[in-house]
C-alpha cells in the first residue's frame, strides 16, 4: 500500500474529477457537489500517511516509486517525496477541499466541469512535486495551466478573458525555455531525464547561468518575482474565489518550490554567482510592491500584491548565501523561507476565501464599497481579523515563524538586507490592517453592508479549520519544520559543493 | 524477366489498390446517387484490405524490387499505414458534408484512391522518376479534387491555384533532378549515392540540383518562402479536401524527402575525408532546410493569429508544424528522421481530428469554417467541445497530449546534435552547430506565439455564449470515430513510448543513412 501512496494522490483526485464530469452534468449539480467534496475528502485523506509513516530523520526521497515510461528516451515515471515537497502535497489536497467547500452554492453554472477542473489540477499539482523525473515534472507543471486557464476564463470576472491568456502565455513562455535547458541537461548526464542525475552533474559557469536563466523565466514567472509579476494581480482579481485560493496557495509555491529543486542545486555556483540579482529581485518585491498594495482600492488585488510581496521574502530566504566564502546557503533562512512558503499557503487561501465571502453579498470588491461589515457579520469579523494579522506577520500566527526565522537568517548574512526584508512587516500590517480597517470597521457604509448577513455553517467551517491550522503552525512550528530540517541540511550542503567542472 | 524476379511481391498492397481503384470506377457507373454508400464502403473497405495486405506481408528490412526502383522497407510501411488510416478518416469525416454539396460521387473516390495510390508510390520508390510520377500521381488527383465542387467560385479558384504554383513546383523539382541526373549519371537513388560517396559527382552541379530539389520540396510542404498556396487552398478546398491535403500527404512528403535528401543526397556537401572522425557532418541542405525551418515557424505563427478563418488558421499552422518537421530532418542523423517521422505521422491524427471537427458543426447550407462558428461549443455539446480542446492543446504541444510528445522528439534531436558534436571547424561546412541550440529556442518561443492562436479557439468554445444554437447533426459513425481519433491524440500523449519506439526502429531497420 505505502508504495503506491503518491500515485494514488495523483491519480485519485484526477480519477475522481472524470467521474464527477461524467455522473454530474446537466441538472445533477447536487450530485457534482457532493462526488466533488467526497473525492477531495479522499484525496486529502490518502495524503495522511504520507506524514505520518515519513521518516523524519531521512533526507533522501521517500515512498519511492519508478517505472519506465518512454523507453526510448529513458523517460521514467519515478516519484519520490523529501521533507521539503511532503508538504506541499499534503497543503494542496487540503486546500483543493476547501476549495470545493467554498464553491458549494457559489458555482451555479456548469458545477461538474468546475469541481472538476480544480480535482484533476489537484492531482496534477501532486505530480509536479512528487515528480523525480525532469519530463514528468515538465508534463504535470503544464499540463496543470489546461484546468486553470478554464477556471478563470469560464467562472471568472469581467475581465477574464484578457487574464486567463495573460496567465497561460506568460507561465508557458517561462516553462518552455526549461524544456530546452531539461532537454541539454539529459544530454550532458549521459541520456537520463533524472533530477538527481541533473544534480549531480559538473557544468561550467557559462553552461550554469544560461541554465540559470531558462529556471529563472519557469520558475520566477511562477512565484512571481518582480519583474515578471503582473501576470498575477490580472489573474488573482478575475479568477473565482477558488481559482484564487489554488493559485496563491498551492501554485504560486510550485515556483519557488522549482528553485529549490532544480535551480539551487543543479546550477550552484551561477545561483552564487548572480544571488545579487535575486536578492535584488526579493528586495523589490518586498519593499515595493508592498507600496503597492497600500495604494489598492480593489480587496483581491491587494491581496495579490501582498501575495507578490511575501514571495518576495520566500525567494529571499533562498539565496541567502552565507558562510565564510559566501557559499552556504543560510539554514535558517531556507527553513524560514520554506514555512513562509506553507504558512501563505494557508493564510492566502483564506484572505481569498474571506474577500469571497464578502463578494458573494454585495458582489463588489471595492474597498470603497464597504464600511462597518463588524456591525453585520461579528463571526466573520473576528476570523477576518486573525487572518488578517496573520497577513501582517502577528507572533503566534503562522506568517510570524518564517518571516522571522528569514529575517534572523539575513541578519547573519547581510545586516541591510535584513533592515530592507524586515519592512515587510511594517508594509504587511499597514496595508492588511488598513484595509481590514476601511472595510470592517467603522459605520455601516451603505444599505449592502446594511443586508449583510452573516457566515453560515458551511463558510463557518473553512474559517475555521483554516484558523486552526493558522494558529497551530504559529504556536507550533516546530511541527512542519523538523520534517523537513534534515532535506533542508541535504540541500544546503549540495548548494555549497562546486559543480564547476575540476 | 519474371513476376518472382521482379520481386513484385512487396508491391502487393500498391497493386491491389490500383485494382481496386479501377474497379470502384467501374462498379460506381452502376450505382446511383442514392445507393451511393456502396461505393463509400467498397472504398473504405479497399483500403481496409490495403492494409491488412501492408501487415501481412510486413518485413523488418529493407527489400527492393522492380530491379532496384521501389523498395519496401519499415519506414515505408509504418508511413503508408498512417496514409491509408489518414485518408480513411477524411472520407469518414466527409461523407455528409460531402452529400450535402454536391460532391458526393464516385470521383471522389475514385480520385482519392489514386491520390492514395500516388502517395504509397512516394513512399516506396527508390528512383527519382519514378519519385515523380507517384508525386504527380498525387498532385494531379488533388488538383481534381479540390475542384470537385464545381459551381463554387471559392473551390475553382484555389484549385486553379493550387495547380499552377504546384505545377511550378515539379517543374523545379524536375529541373533539380536533371541537374543531379547531370551530375551523377543515374536516376536511381542508390546509385546517386554511390556516386556522391566515391565523389564521382561534379559538386557544382549537384549543388544547384540539390537547390532546386529542395525548393520543390518545400513547395509541396508548404514551407516559407513557398507556402503562399497553402492558405488559400485550405480556405477554398471543400473541406473534407482541406483535410485530405492537409493529412496523409504530409507523411508522404515526409517519405519522400527522406528517398531524396536523406538516401540519395545524404552525403552532398559532406567532405569525405572528415567523415571518419565526425561521423555527424551536416550534409548542405541541412542549412537550407534550417532557413525554411525557422521561417516557416516564424511566419505560419504569426500569421495564424491574424485569422478569423478556422480552416485558414490550420493553413498557416500547418506551415509551422512543417517547419518543426524539418527541424527534425535537417539534423540528418537516425535521431532526428525518426523524431520528424514521429512528429509526421501523430500531425496526420492531429489534423485529421481538427478537420473532422469543422466538418462536424458544418451541416447543409452551412460552413462552420470561422472560428466563431465554434462560439459556445462548450454549451452546444459539452463532450466534442472536450474534444476539440484536445486537439487544440495537442496541436499547441501541451502536455500530456501527443503534440507535447512530438515536438519533444525534435527538440531532443537538435539539441542531441548539438551537445554531442560542439562545434565543428575546418570542415568546410557553414553550419555551426551550437547554433541548434538556439534554433530550439527560437522553436519553443514559436510555440509560444502558436499557443495563442489555439488559445483563442479554446477561448471562444468555453468563455463564449452559443450564437449557433442547431444541434449537431452528424451521423454516429462519425461522432465515435471523431472522438476515438481524439482520445487516441490523449492515449498516445499518456502512452508515446511505444509508438515512439516503433517509429524509431522502422528508421533504423530502413538503413537510411549510410554513416
Amino acid at each position: 500500500m505505502t508504495g503506491n501512496l503518491l500515485s494514488l494522490a495523483i491519480w485519485l483526485p484526477i480519477l475522481a474529477g472524470l467521474v464527477v464530469l461524467a455522473i454530474g452534468g446537466g441538472q445533477r449539480s447536487n450530485i457534482a457537489r457532493w462526488g466533488s467534496l467526497l473525492g477531495a475528502l479522499a484525496s486529502f485523506l490518502v495524503t495522511i500517511p504520507l506524514y505520518t509513516g515519513f521518516d523524519v530523520l531521512n533526507g533522501g526521497m521517500q515512498f519511492v516509486e519508478l517505472k519506465p515510461w518512454i523507453e526510448t528516451y529513458n523517460i521514467n515515471y519515478s516519484l519520490g517525496v523529501d521533507g521539503i515537497s511532503v508538504w506541499f502535497v499534503l497543503l494542496n489536497s487540503f486546500t483543493t477541499l476547501m476549495v470545493i467547500l467554498a464553491g458549494w452554492q457559489v458555482i451555479e453554472q456548469r458545477v461538474s466541469v468546475y469541481n472538476a477542473a480544480f480535482l484533476i489540477m489537484s492531482g496534477l499539482i501532486n505530480g509536479a512535486f512528487a515528480a523525480q523525473d525532469a519530463i514528468l515534472f515538465y508534463c504535470f507543471f503544464e499540463a496543470m495551466l489546461i484546468p486553470m486557464y478554464l477556471i478563470i476564463g469560464i467562472w471568472g470576472g469581467p475581465n477574464r478573458v484578457y487574464a486567463s491568456f495573460k496567465f497561460f502565455l506568460y507561465t508557458l513562455l517561462g516553462s518552455l525555455l526549461t524544456l530546452v535547458a531539461f532537454i541539454y541537461l539529459h544530454y550532458q548526464s549521459n541520456g537520463s531525464f533524472a533530477v538527481a542525475d541533473f544534480a549531480g552533474l559538473h557544468l561550467t559557469l557559462k553552461e550554469q547561468s544560461l541554465l540559470l536563466v531558462a529556471f529563472f523565466f519557469a520558475f520566477a514567472v511562477k512565484v512571481p518575482m518582480w519583474p515578471v509579476h503582473t501576470w498575477l494581480p490580472d489573474a488573482h482579481v478575475e479568477a473565482p474565489t477558488g481559482g484564487s485560493m489554488v493559485l496563491a496557495a498551492i501554485t504560486l509555491k510550485l515556483g519557488a518550490y522549482g528553485f529549490l529543486r532544480f535551480a539551487l542545486p543543479i546550477a550552484p555556483d551561477a545561483c552564487r554567482e548572480y544571488a545579487w540579482v535575486f536578492v535584488l529581485f526579493s528586495l523589490i518585491a518586498v519593499v515595493y510592491i508592498g507600496m503597492v498594495a497600500l495604494v489598492q482600492t480593489d480587496m483581491k488585488k491587494l491581496v495579490a500584491y501582498s501575495s507578490i510581496s511575501h514571495m518576495g521574502f520566500v525567494t529571499l530566504g533562498f539565496f541567502m548565501m552565507g558562510g565564510l566564502n559566501h557559499n552556504e546557503l543560510n539554514s535558517w533562512a531556507v527553513e524560514g523561507a520554506i514555512a513562509q512558503m506553507i504558512s501563505h499557503g494557508f493564510v492566502s487561501a483564506a484572505m481569498f476565501f474571506c474577500i469571497g465571502v464578502m463578494y458573494d453579498r454585495v458582489h463588489s470588491r471595492k474597498i470603497a464599497d464597504y464600511g462597518g461589515v463588524a456591525n453585520k457579520m461579528p463571526i466573520f469579523a473576528a476570523f477576518f481579523m486573525l487572518f488578517a494579522m496573520a497577513n501582517s506577520g502577528l507572533p503566534g500566527t503562522s506568517g510570524f515563524s518564517g518571516e522571522f526565522l528569514v529575517i534572523l537568517g539575513a541578519v547573519q548574512v547581510n545586516f541591510w538586507y535584513a533592515v530592507a526584508g524586515a519592512t515587510t512587516l511594517i508594509f504587511g500590517a499597514a496595508y492588511t490592517l488598513w484595509m481590514y480597517k476601511r472595510v470592517i470597521f467603522g459605520d455601516v457604509g451603505n444599505h449592502h453592508v446594511e443586508e449583510l448577513k452573516d457566515v453560515n455553517a458551511r463558510e463557518f467551517l473553512v474559517l475555521a479549520v483554516l484558523a486552526v491550522t493558522v494558529l497551530g503552525m504559529g504556536l507550533y512550528p516546530k511541527l512542519f519544520v523538523d520534517l523537513m530540517h534534515v532535506s533542508v541540511n541535504d540541500l544546503i550542503w549540495h548548494v555549497s559543493q562546486s559543480k564547476l567542472p575540476q | 524477366m519474371t513476376w518472382t524476379s521482379l520481386n513484385a511481391g512487396i508491391a502487393y498492397p500498391e497493386i491491389f489498390l490500383l485494382i481496386a481503384a479501377c474497379a470502384i470506377l467501374l462498379i460506381d457507373v452502376f450505382v446511383s446517387d442514392a445507393k451511393r454508400g456502396i461505393t463509400h464502403g467498397l472504398t473504405l473497405a479497399a483500403l481496409a484490405v490495403t492494409g491488412a495486405i501492408l501487415y501481412s506481408g510486413y518485413i523488418p528490412q529493407r527489400v527492393t524490387a522492380f530491379s532496384g526502383q521501389f523498395v519496401a522497407d519499415p519506414m515505408a510501411a509504418w508511413a503508408k499505414g498512417g496514409i491509408l488510416i489518414g485518408v480513411a478518416l477524411a472520407l469518414i469525416y466527409g461523407r455528409s458534408y460531402a452529400a450535402a454539396r454536391q460532391m458526393y460521387r464516385g470521383e471522389l473516390y475514385t480520385l482519392t484512391l489514386f491520390a492514395t495510390l500516388g502517395m504509397m508510390i512516394m513512399t516506396s520508390a527508390i528512383n527519382f522518376l519514378l519519385l515523380y510520377v507517384g508525386l504527380e500521381l498525387l498532385s494531379l488527383s488533388l488538383y481534381a479534387l479540390v475542384a470537385l465542387r464545381r459551381d463554387s467560385a471559392n473551390a475553382t479558384e484555389a484549385a486553379m491555384k493550387y495547380f499552377v504554383l504546384g505545377a511550378l513546383a515539379s517543374g523545379m523539382l524536375l529541373y533539380g533532378m536533371s541537374m543531379v541526373y547531370g551530375a551523377t549519371g543515374s536516376l536511381d537513388v542508390v546509385i546517386i549515392a554511390q556516386k556522391i560517396a566515391t565523389q564521382a559527382a561534379n559538386p557544382t552541379l549537384l549543388v544547384f540540383g540539390l537547390v532546386f530539389i529542395v525548393a520543390g520540396i518545400a513547395f509541396k510542404l508548404g514551407a516559407v518562402p513557398f507556402h503562399m498556396w497553402v492558405p488559400d487552398v485550405y480556405q477554398g478546398a471543400p473541406t473534407p479536401i482541406a483535410q485530405l491535403i492537409g493529412t496523409a500527404p504530409k507523411l508522404a512528403a515526409f517519405a519522400f524527402v527522406m528517398r531524396l535528401l536523406a538516401e540519395a543526397l545524404g552525403l552532398a556537401g559532406i567532405d569525405l575525408s572528415q567523415i571518419r572522425q565526425q561521423p555527424m557532418l551536416l550534409p548542405s541542405w541541412s542549412s537550407m532546410l534550417m532557413v525554411l525551418a525557422v521561417a516557416s515557424l516564424v511566419i505560419g505563427n504569426l500569421a495564424a493569429i491574424a485569422q478569423t478563418n478556422i480552416k485558414r488558421m490550420f493553413a498557416y499552422s500547418t506551415i509551422s508544424h512543417m517547419g518543426f518537421l524539418l527541424l527534425g530532418i535537417l539534423v540528418a542523423n537516425e535521431v532526428g528522421y525518426s523524431a520528424s517521422f514521429f512528429y509526421a505521422f501523430t500531425y496526420v491524427l492531429t489534423a485529421a481530428a481538427g478537420f473532422g471537427m469543422v466538418q462536424l458543426l458544418s451541416r447543409e447550407g452551412f460552413e462552420a469554417d470561422t472560428i466563431d462558428a465554434f462560439k459556445g461549443l462548450a454549451k452546444r455539446s459539452p463532450w466534442f467541445a472536450f474534444m476539440m480542446l484536445m486537439v487544440l492543446f495537442s496541436m499547441a504541444g501541451i502536455p500530456v497530449f501527443v503534440g507535447f510528445f512530438a515536438k519533444l522528439s525534435v527538440l531532443q534531436a537538435l539539441l542531441n546534435h548539438a551537445v554531442l558534436v560542439p562545434g565543428v571547424d575546418g570542415a568546410g561546412i557553414d553550419i555551426d552547430h551550437s547554433g541548434l541550440v538556439w534554433v530550439a529556442v527560437v522553436a519553443v518561443l514559436m510555440s509560444l506565439v502558436g499557443a495563442f492562436y489555439y488559445l483563442r479557439v479554446v477561448k471562444v468554445m468555453f468563455f463564449d455564449e452559443p450564437t449557433d444554437t442547431a444541434p449537431i447533426s452528424a451521423c454516429w459513425d462519425v461522432r465515435i470515430i471523431l472522438s476515438l481519433n481524439c482520445l487516441l491524440l490523449l492515449a498516445l500523449g499518456l502512452v508515446p513510448g511505444y509508438l515512439l519506439a516503433k517509429l524509431g526502429e522502422a528508421v533504423k531497420l530502413s538503413s537510411l543513412v549510410l554513416f
